[in-house]
């Protein structure tokens, strides 16, 4: 009985490393215990230190600041690092390669960190990320529009999910639009 | 240690599986429901917008998990993609005890007569397999009539005049519709429409032993912390339960039928909760295990007999997938509209569900549950920004001021659209995978069109400031609403089982779940997927019954 089961996710573990991608069940766990805590910063789980500021720049362009909180300050960042060790697994390697990426790009045209370029600047960046027109070979073969999608996609998560994941600190974004969350026992919906 | 034989094995504890469960468990039946998913739970998943059955991007709340489930699709170039489940484009239901009617929206729609008749409404639909159900509405209403009483439906037919007759009311009145829906309704009255509260499998009044519902916003896609919501877990699975005569076997994997030297089928094997291989005979074995896994379990069940799967002697199992391109427009008020009364749908219009010139059947218009917030950052219009300051600004200001009037069109079923197996795709047990392949068929996009510009015209007349469409897709349709991969008729040589759901190539094999359908109707299945497990079963007790036992 047992060979037949052993067999069987052997051949499942295999297939899931040919491309199927959400397996890569190591990975983020293994990053935890390995070496490389120098460069992170205390907390965090998946991104470096400077890996965090950036996606803490790229949250706030998504969602950026006005009368109330941008994405930095709603903990998107929060939100993504959680995620890329949990349900977000399958997608670590995309963004070890985007946001690498998107440094190289910025270092190359403007000899800066993007988190340290102009609000327009950056806006214009990730425009051209979204749109395909970014130079370098990173970005080739709808890399580019995918990447951004992901970023995008997974910004507006952390900003409007439920802040158990670690994003919409304080429940900022349902403040925002009047929504009363966390639902109170006995408060709430009395009006029905 | 081997099973103790039973009288049924039935495939699947959701909509088809569980009514099953409990009509041959009350005829005196024994019965075994084979489940792979594990009963749901409220406390695991509460009102999490990012991790329910509707929104799933961190997951499916109620299964299946992205761990140990995948699927292949193909892509219009041909190229494949293997994808896990909680993404789109596996074509999700659920795995649980109940399936999608523990988080789903809960209409509970009739089909209409033509719905079973379309060939003879519409003639033939090139590139369409297109075809008359063996049965008729009249031979099913009685089903219907069931499923709205035991599993317990909330509604008012009367003000319905396209629906087809009914022999008893619902048994519990309609919900009162929120403000949104009242604003749509004098609206398509003055349209001449004839609006109506959707028919929902949700307690208007406490009913059946348990709680009238509250109205909460997290509804569509979630479980209902008060039970109000009727689905088979809460209704027909513990009645069945509750004979003595069924046992229900969560966490089990099936994956084959087994076959003796004969070609008869004795059963079914499968992975128990500590993944040991198991076998589970039978003298019926039913499957209900979704449109999309019923046929998988099918062609994975190759024999000498049964070289090619089986009930694929002419390669059926698993052809014209289809589900429900969802079409409408949305509207943008200069008012707050927005009263937080759940689930959000309430009203709906059935004018257009069929007899629209140059359309083959149609939909019917309802106003969409709520739009969570994250739900909404994908709503604006078209060209609109998806990011950045104004798409932060669009959310604050229209949360609260946008209607969306939806509908679920009518599909071509369309031979190519359909359900394979992956030739080296595994899951986690080792089991092939489903292959999607296919697309719409051209007639579904104009549907689409003219749904969505009548629902636009209702917003617009409702005094919306601003309104655009959105226009159902043309790629593979399947989904939450996935049907036809094992239809049923009378010629074997163009369907799977025959009138009461039985492989016509195996005299104990049925069917019970939405892969019968012939056609998806312009409406959410579930009530009439619960109506066909009623028929099956009600056919195979009435049968054993007189000392038939399918041999
Ligand atoms: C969020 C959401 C909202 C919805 N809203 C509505 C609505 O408002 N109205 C409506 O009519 N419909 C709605 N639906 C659709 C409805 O839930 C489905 O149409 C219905 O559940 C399908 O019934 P079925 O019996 O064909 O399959 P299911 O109900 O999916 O049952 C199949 C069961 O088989 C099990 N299974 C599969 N393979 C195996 C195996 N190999 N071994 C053991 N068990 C297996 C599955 O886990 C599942 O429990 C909604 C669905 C969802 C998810």
């Amino acid at each position: 009985m047992n060979d037949g089961i052993k067999l069987s996710r052997k051949d499942f573990l295999k297939i899931a490393a040919l491309g199927a991608g959400a397996l890569s069940l190591t990975t983020g766990g293994l990053s935890l215990f390995e070496g490389c805590t120098a460069s992170r910063r205390p907390g965090t789980m998946f991104f470096s230190e400077d890996e965090i500021k950036l996606t803490e720049a790229i949250a706030e362009q998504i969602v950026p600041a006005d009368d109330w909180p941008g994405g930095r300050d709603a903990g998107v960042a929060n939100f993504l690092d959680t995620q890329l060790i949990g349900s977000y697994r399958r997608f670590q390697q995309d963004y070890q390669k985007g946001l690498a990426g998107l440094e190289k790009s910025c270092a190359d045209k403007y000899h800066r960190k993007f988190e340290d370029l102009a609000w327009e600047t950056q806006t214009a960046i990730l425009q051209d990320m979204e749109t395909g027109r970014l130079d370098g070979d990173v970005w080739k073969n709808g890399f580019s529009e995918y990447f951004f999608e992901l970023l995008r996609a997974h910004c507006l998560q952390g900003y409007y999910g439920s802040p158990r994941h670690g994003g919409n600190k304080n429940y900022i974004s349902y403040k925002m639009i009047g929504l009363d969350e966390p639902q109170i026992v006995g408060e709430n919906r009395s009006g029905i | 240690m081997s099973n103790r034989h039973v009288n049924a094995v039935i495939v699947g504890a959701g909509a088809g599986g569980g009514v099953a469960a409990k009509e041959l468990s009350e005829a005196g039946l024994s019965v075994v429901l084979m489940e792979r998913g594990d009963w749901a739970s409220y406390d695991v998943h509460n009102n999490d917008e990012l991790l329910s059955q509707r929104t799933t991007v961190l997951g499916n709340a109620f299964g299946p998990d992205d761990e140990r489930y995948r699927r292949v699709v193909v892509n219009d170039d041909g190229s494949t993609k293997v994808v896990v489940a909680s993404e789109n484009d596996y074509n999700n239901v659920a795995a649980c005890v109940g399936s999608g009617t523990v988080s789903y929206g809960a209409m509970a729609w009739r089909f209409m007569r033509e719905d079973f008749r379309m060939k003879t409404t519409y003639g033939h639909i090139e590139g369409s397999t297109l075809a008359d159900w063996p049965i008729s509405y009249e031979e099913l209403e009685h089903c219907y009539e069931k499923a709205e009483w035991e599993i317990g439906v909330a509604g008012d037919a009367a003000q319905n005049p396209f629906a087809a007759p009914r022999n008893k009311p619902y048994p519990m009145p309609p919900f009162a519709y929120n403000k949104e829906a009242k604003i749509l309704e004098s609206s398509m009255r003055r349209l001449g429409l004839h609006p109506f509260p959707i028919p929902m499998l949700r307690n208007s009044i406490s009913y059946n032993g348990r709680a009238a519902c509250v109205r909460r916003r997290s509804c569509c896609g979630f479980a209902c912390p008060i039970n109000a919501k009727s689905g088979t877990h809460n209704t027909a699975i513990p009645a069945a339960l509750s004979t003595g005569n069924c046992e229900l076997r969560t966490n089990c994997i099936v994956n084959e039928l087994v076959t003796d030297g004969n070609g008869r089928i004795t059963g079914i094997s499968y992975f128990d909760k500590d993944e040991r291989k198991q076998v589970q005979s039978a003298d019926i074995i039913i499957i209900s295990a979704s449109a999309t896994e019923t046929p998988r379990l099918l062609l994975n069940s190759k024999s000498k007999h049964y070289p090619n799967g089986v009930g694929n002697r002419y390669d059926w199992v698993g052809r014209n997938l289809q589900g429900h391109a969802y079409t409408g427009a949305f509207g943008l008020f200069e008012d707050d509209i927005f009263d937080d009364v759940g689930p959000g749908a309430t009203i709906a219009v059935s004018d257009f569900s069929h007899h629209n010139p140059g359309i083959v059947g149609g939909g019917i218009l309802a106003n969409e549950f709520t739009r969570l917030p994250y739900f909404f950052t994908g709503i604006r219009p078209t060209g609109f920004p998806k990011w950045g300051k104004s798409h932060k600004e669009f959310q604050r200001k229209y949360f609260r001021k946008n209607v969306q009037v939806v509908g679920p069109i009518q599909e071509m079923p369309f031979f190519d659209s359909r359900v394979q197996i992956d030739p080296s795709v595994k899951d986690y047990w080792g089991i092939p995978v489903v292959r999607l392949s296919g697309h719409r068929h051209p007639k579904d996009v104009k549907g689409c069109e003219f749904l969505s510009s009548k629902a636009e015209i209702i917003l617009k007349e409702a005094g919306a400031s601003y309104t655009w469409q959105s226009i159902g897709g043309k790629g593979l349709s399947g989904g939450q609403h996935q049907a036809g991969t094992c239809r049923m008729g009378d010629d074997p040589r163009t369907s799977v089982a025959d009138k009461y759901g039985r492989v016509h190539e195996t005299p104990n094999v049925f069917v019970a779940d939405a892969s019968l359908h012939v056609t998806n109707g312009g409406f959410n299945p579930a009530l009439t997927i619960m109506a066909l497990g009623y028929w099956v079963a009600g056919h195979i007790a009435a049968e054993w019954q007189k000392g038939n036992r399918f041999t």
